[in-house]
């Protein structure tokens, strides 16, 4: 983002070279309002409410309204305040760190969601570049298809899948009736259901970047790698998979993140046997009304997605800033 | 008149009736569709020849060479390499390689990778494959750009890594679609000299698509002229140029003056030609035209004196009014509106600074030209 509040500050520098004082100055100020506002959405909608869960997570519970103790304040003066602060405590991330309950969801919904994202770039490579070889004209439409899901809501989509995996669901009729097997398969309320799930919900995520890494290779590359005694298969892994490795990032990142936290496919389609995060944190907060502990759960699942991400940024700017 | 033979003058293979075919189209086809891009067309070329396709875009010539490299089969049709049919043979075992338009350098590779990408596939041992691309840095002057990335590179020293990772393979034949295509007029120029003088080094046989008649005309042993899918002519950049075979080839590479009319008189080796208007065309080249044929009698503007009075002795001599002159330093384009109404095109070399006989804008003045300097077409 900030490279290109650079690239967009210089530019409008460039061709406001022969302009009035006060048009550039004008000019100025609706580049700096530009960038100002995806800032000031991400201090109000994303800052400001991590502040105030964070603080929550350092709280104890209570039985009150709200159901947390001390609720900051300057009733009492900026002495009250201060006094208030001092009763903030790290108790809560402790208390998770003790319980194993916590633990094993955290490392199961990253393994689920693991597994979940291979399983999606599995299907979604294929789905992404057969568009991306489609003939141009029925590229719009398969882009289409692919987005055509987003039109019904995620909540009703994933209530069908139940009705298709349950153990008299229509899965288990058709194997049934063409005698595939012969005892209905248990889908629902295992891992397998949530997996389906999340591939399912989540493959336009990975689809769509995938498409557009693929989209723009040069096709004369592929040639060229045959040209030169590649077989078809080689060049793919040679070529065209290493070429579209930002969408395979930037489609595992989309899938990944979302999946540690996902709460609606678990509970649906997982049933109580299965444990995620996302499912933990909902108990807390609703069956247990512990706020802090769940806010301290909340905080936690941030931590773990954001600092690898910001690792892996880290060094592809790097990796970028050598290349050039 | 003399015979018009290739630059390379102890090269000929063409002339020669014993000479074994490298590449042979034979009667090949390719539609898409219904589309013919390339219409029942044959085509030899010889072993380290130099061979052009020319002609304008969309005529064909890139479907040849890319049915030539195995991205396109013929739809009908056989294509010869070295007596072998090369139907059904992948482009990944064909022994040829190609230099793309585009380039189309592997971006996440390095310049030596780049270089060595066809040697790894045949499994090279890599000593021999470290060495290879040595020899090729250095034959194509990058060095020092071993462990560079393509989009670090100018648009001319792209074109040096596309052009030393295809003959890196030392392929039996080398394709290079409109290598030129995309530098600049100075380096294009120089870099036609250097592929000259890889092709002699190397022994390849080079087939190069191009729609640069000037390119074509600099580089190549022989021209084929490609229209809609097939051969107008295939010959030496100086046949192609002096003797072209059609009205056709004549207008396409340079600049020519065409007059139609009819044979009124012919005889061995001159006819006169009936161009209308009281025209009349002496010519020492009257082809196969027999009295009475229609033909055109084409005439390149650099063989066509101007001067402001009837020179003296002068077989062909037509009056007219100069209407534009062009300066371009080196020459000097006259173009002369006859009486007729028709234009005719001379161009005059400006061998002294100062000239002798100016000419201006609306002067009365004489085309003139001697009966050897025309052909006639017939076609």
């Amino acid at each position: 983002m900030s490279n290109a509040a650079v690239t967009a500050a210089t530019s409008s520098r460039a061709t406001a070279a022969d302009k009035s004082a006060l048009a550039r100055l004008g000019e100025a100020f609706v580049g700096r309002l530009v960038i100002l506002i995806p800032y000031l959405w991400l201090v109000f909608f994303f800052l400001v409410p991590f502040v105030i869960v964070f603080k929550i997570s350092l709280s104890q519970t209570a039985i009150a309204i709200p159901p947390y103790t001390p609720v900051l304040g300057f009733g009492d003066g900026l002495a009250g305040f201060f006094a208030q602060l001092n009763e903030l405590s790290i108790d809560n991330y402790t208390w998770l760190t003790q319980d194993a309950l916590y633990v094993n969801a955290y490392v199961t919904s990253v393994i689920v969601a693991a597994i979940s994202t291979v399983l999606t770039l599995l299907v979604g490579y294929p789905i992404a570049y057969g568009m991306a070889r489609a003939p141009a004209m029925l590229r719009p439409t398969l882009l289409m298809l692919v987005i055509l899901p987003f039109w019904t809501s995620f909540l009703i989509r994933v209530y069908a899948w139940i009705g298709i995996l349950k153990p008299e669901g229509l899965l288990n009729q058709l194997l049934l009736a063409t005698g595939v097997v012969s005892q209905p398969l248990i889908i629902l309320n295992t891992y397998t259901a949530i997996f389906i799930g999340i591939v399912y919900s989540y493959l336009p995520f990975m689809v769509l970047p995938l498409y557009s890494s693929l989209e723009k290779m040069d096709y004369s590359l592929i040639e060229a790698a045959k040209d030169l005694g590649c077989p078809p298969t080689s060049a793919f892994w040679k070529i065209t998979f290493p070429l579209s490795l930002p969408g395979v990032i930037a489609g595992c990142l989309l899938v990944f993140i979302p999946a540690v936290g996902e709460f609606v496919i678990p509970d649906l389609l997982g049933g109580s046997q299965t444990l995620m995060i996302g499912k933990t944190l909902w108990n807390e907060f609703f069956a247990n009304r512990d706020w802090p502990v769940s806010s301290a759960v909340a905080v936690i699942l941030l931590l773990l997605l954001i600092v690898p991400i910001m690792l892996f940024q880290r060094a592809q700017a790097r990796a970028q800033e050598q290349d050039k | 008149m003399k015979s018009l033979g290739s630059i390379r003058r102890d090269f000929a293979p063409w002339n020669d009736p014993n000479a074994k075919p490298y590449i042979q189209f034979d009667k090949v086809t390719k539609k898409f569709g219904d589309f013919t891009a390339v219409n029942n067309l044959s085509l030899t070329i010889f072993e380290r020849e130099f061979f052009a396709l020319l002609g304008a875009s969309g005529c064909g010539k890139s479907t040849l060479l890319r049915m030539l490299a195995g991205f396109e089969e013929p739809t009908a049709g056989r294509i010869l390499l070295d007596g072998q049919d090369l139907r059904g043979i992948p482009p990944y075992r064909r022994p040829v390689n190609m230099m793309f338009q585009s380039y189309a350098l592997f971006p996440h590779m390095t310049v030596e990778n780049n270089i060595a990408f066809g040697l790894k596939q045949d499994g090279m041992p890599k000593p021999e494959i470290a060495a290879r691309v040595g020899e090729m840095l250095k034959l194509v002057k990058l060095e020092q750009f071993a462990k560079r990335k393509p989009h670090q590179l100018s648009g001319g020293q792209r074109q040096r890594v596309a052009l030393a990772r295809s003959v890196a393979k030392r392929p039996k034949v080398l394709l290079l679609d409109e290598p030129l295509g995309a530098l600049d007029k100075k380096l294009r120029e120089e870099t036609q000299f250097e592929l000259m003088d890889l092709q002699q080094s190397l022994g390849l046989t080079f087939v190069v698509v191009t729609h640069d008649q000037e390119e074509a005309m600099t580089m190549a042993d022989r021209i084929a002229i490609i229209d809609k899918g097939e051969v107008m002519q295939v010959a030496t950049p100086a046949e192609v140029y002096e003797a072209p075979g059609s009205r056709f080839v004549a207008g396409f590479v340079g600049n020519v003056n065409m007059f139609e009319g009819k044979i009124a008189h012919g005889e061995a080796g001159a006819a006169s030609i009936d161009a209308g208007n009281g025209i009349t065309i002496r010519t020492e080249h009257a082809g196969d035209a027999a009295t009475g044929a229609a033909v055109a009698f084409a005439i390149r503007p650099e063989k066509i004196r101007i001067s402001s009075t009837r020179p003296a002795g002068a077989v062909n001599a037509i009056e007219g009014e100069v209407y534009d002159i062009a300066y371009l330093g080196d020459m000097t384009v006259y173009h002369v509106r006859l009486d007729d109404g028709q234009v005719v095109r001379a161009s005059t070399m400006n061998a002294a600074r100062i000239t002798e006989d100016p000419l201006s804008w609306n002067d009365r003045a004489w085309v003139s030209f001697r009966p050897d300097a025309g052909v006639v077409l017939t076609r």
